[in-house]
């Protein structure tokens, strides 16, 4: 069984966010990391080729600046190769356009059994990405799939409901969308991540999968004003003393909550 | 540009439009004097309401054992390709409602704008406003190039209120053949029991998160949730870890919730977290570390430990 899984390469979270001031955009010209949110995705596709008995996982990825850390990290965790679509001329690309490129990366790679994307990316988080991929390749889809296998060459996924979830089957090739929490990611070990340094990448452009306009030619949109929301104003902080409770019951008493 | 025609994306649960699908409808009928009203299932036990709260027509689609996502979308697209100019569709920004536009955007080749809290006509453009950073920073973006424009809007964006319109006219469109895409079959559904206020509608809600320490601890929450007759919800962190399910989860990628207390209990306030809960008219914060960002947001911020304060105030409370 052949997997390919999106991989978006995103600037550390935990670094505060800024946008370009030309641009209006996130600012993503830092060092690139593997998003969290897809290490699920790299670790359930790992698992069903192992299962599986046969084949290999391979990894797509968007980024404007010719970044491969990210990459990296999800082949020394076990995939064996990656195809990064990088192109100045991909900045400020929407949703759909990030979707024709990752869907003529599938196809340069010869497509496979299952594609896996996140529900939704760490920084970006439109969460629309995987759907219009499935839907620009022809495929049967399950997005928020919180459980996954295959049985008899039929996936057989729970998909998060708001309330519950729903038992759902669809035959592959198919694309599916995993939560955070589906599996438990492995950490890269010594020996994964020097083999990675070998593993092939191969670099491509836009224009070379033949995907056109990109960009902002290609948004449909224009960000026309950033400003600041109104700020809470800051309440009363107090230590614990062992007696802050009737402070707060004190509170609910004030607004008739009790 | 007039919108002259704008659609909604409508959901119901139990026979009932959803309170999402209300909000749409009633900001829809202010943009546009024409509101269709786009739903999977049954369309006449839904008609009365949708058309009080501004529908005059429901397109309705039996989606049979399909994800609805795959299937709408067609279902709109051999509505527009049969001649019909929606200017607008709008969108839950929900599970069910990011698949729809998802497939409807690749099908009609649109841009969708997603994430968003208010949408705006100046007469030569029509502007979503989205927040990033937590909520910290409002972007306004304009569509550009030709309609139909789509957009999903997070739930509690706009107040529903009833327009005391008439019973909308239905009509029933079918599915189109959906191939291979098609493939994937519910076969099942599994609703959470739950007791109580839901969630997003709730009064009160009690939160939990990773400073409870472990699972079992929770039930401190669950109790605290009860005797204030509240609902019970949660951080990202231990729905993931699976101390509770994520019907539970509030924030960016679970509920919005905007109840008049909300009550944060060992929640670190990411900006994820915030804003699914940052417009609570009151909160209050539990939290050992005095540099939480939650309390950045707090009315009444309490630092401290959850394992000593909320047994004493559960005591207090139950005592009255
Ligand atoms: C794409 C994406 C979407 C996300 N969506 C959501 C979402 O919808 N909702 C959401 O909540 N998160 C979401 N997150 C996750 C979010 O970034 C945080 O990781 C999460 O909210 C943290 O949960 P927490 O506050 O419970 O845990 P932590 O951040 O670990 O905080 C625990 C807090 O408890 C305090 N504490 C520890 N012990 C005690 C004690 N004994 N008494 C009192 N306080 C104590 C600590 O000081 C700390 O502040 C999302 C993340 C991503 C990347
Ligand atoms: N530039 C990208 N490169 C690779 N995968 C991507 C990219 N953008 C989005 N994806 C995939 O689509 C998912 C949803 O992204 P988003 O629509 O940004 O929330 C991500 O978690 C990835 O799996």
């Amino acid at each position: 069984m052949n997997v390919i899984v999106c991989v978006k390469q995103i600037p550390d979270p935990a670094a505060p966010g800024a946008l370009d001031g030309a641009t209006n955009t996130l600012k993503r010209d830092g060092k690139l990391i593997l998003d969290d949110s897809d290490a699920y995705g790299v670790e359930m596709a790992l698992q069903l080729v192992d299962k599986a008995g046969g084949g290999e996982v391979s990894l797509i990825s968007m980024a404007p600046n010719g970044e491969t850390a990210g990459l990296r990290t999800a082949l020394a965790m076990g995939a064996a190769k990656g195809v990064l679509v990088s192109d100045p001329a991909l900045q400020g690309s929407d949703a759909l356009t990030t979707a024709k490129v990752l869907a003529a990366a599938v196809k340069k790679l010869g497509g496979a059994d299952l594609i896996i994307g996140a529900t939704e990316s760490s920084d970006g988080y439109t969460g629309t990405v995987p759907e219009q991929m499935a839907e620009l390749l022809g495929l049967p889809s399950v997005t928020f799939a919180k459980k996954v296998s295959v049985e008899g060459g039929v996936l057989k996924v729970d998909r998060q409901t708001e309330e519950g979830y729903d038992e759902v089957t669809c035959p592959m090739p198919a694309l599916i969308s995993v939560t955070a929490g589906v599996v438990e990611p492995r950490y890269p070990s010594f020996k994964g991540i020097m083999a990675a340094k070998s593993k092939p990448v191969e670099e491509v452009t836009a224009s070379d999968l033949g995907v056109t306009p990109v960009g902002w030619a290609g948004a449909g949109q224009q960000i026309t004003n950033v400003a600041q929301a109104e700020a809470r104003q800051a309440g009363e902080i107090i230590e614990d003393d062992g007696e802050s409770f009737a402070k707060i019951v004190g509170f609910l008493e004030n607004l008739k909550a009790i | 540009m007039a919108l002259n025609n704008v659609w909604v994306f409508a959901q119901v649960a139990n026979g009932a439009p959803t309170s999402a699908t209300l909000e749409l409808l009633t900001k829809a009928r202010s943009l546009s004097s024409s509101v269709t009203a786009f739903i999977a299932g049954d369309g006449n036990a839904a008609a009365a309401a949708l058309g009080e709260y501004g529908a005059t027509k429901v397109y309705a689609a039996d989606t049979g054992k399909n994800l609805p996502g795959v299937a709408i979308a067609s279902a709109m697209k051999a509505v527009i390709d049969g001649g019909e100019t929606p200017d607008l569709v709008m969108f839950p920004q929900n599970y069910e409602g990011r698949d729809v536009m998802s497939r409807l955007s690749v099908k009609i080749d649109k841009t969708v704008i997603t994430n968003n809290v208010d949408i705006v006509d100046s007469g030569n453009g029509v502007t979503v406003v989205t927040p990033i950073f937590g909520g910290n920073t409002l972007v306004s973006t304009t569509f550009t190039g030709a309609a139909p424009f789509l957009a999903a809007f997070r739930p509690k964006s706009f107040a529903a209120e009833s327009a005391g319109g008439a019973a909308a006219a239905v009509t029933a469109v079918s599915v189109p053949d959906l191939g291979a895409t098609g493939g994937a079959q519910v076969n099942a559904v599994h609703v959470e029991e739950t007791t109580g206020p839901k969630l997003d509608e709730a009064n009160i809600v009690v939160a939990g998160g990773r400073g409870l320490g472990e699972a079992p601890a929770y039930a401190m929450v669950d109790e605290l949730a009860t005797i204030l007759k509240g609902a019970p919800g949660a951080s990202r962190a231990i729905v993931d870890a699976g101390w509770v399910p994520y019907s539970y989860q509030v924030g960016q990628t679970g509920k919005v919730v905007k109840p008049n207390i909300y009550i944060a209990a060992g929640i670190s306030g990411a900006t994820q977290h915030m804003v699914g809960m940052k417009g609570s008219k009151n909160i209050i914060a539990i939290n050992k570390d005095k540099e939480a960002p939650i309390f950045g947001v707090a009315d009444l911020g309490i630092v401290g430990d959850v394992h000593k304060v909320l047994p004493k105030l559960i005591e207090a409370l139950k005592g009255r």
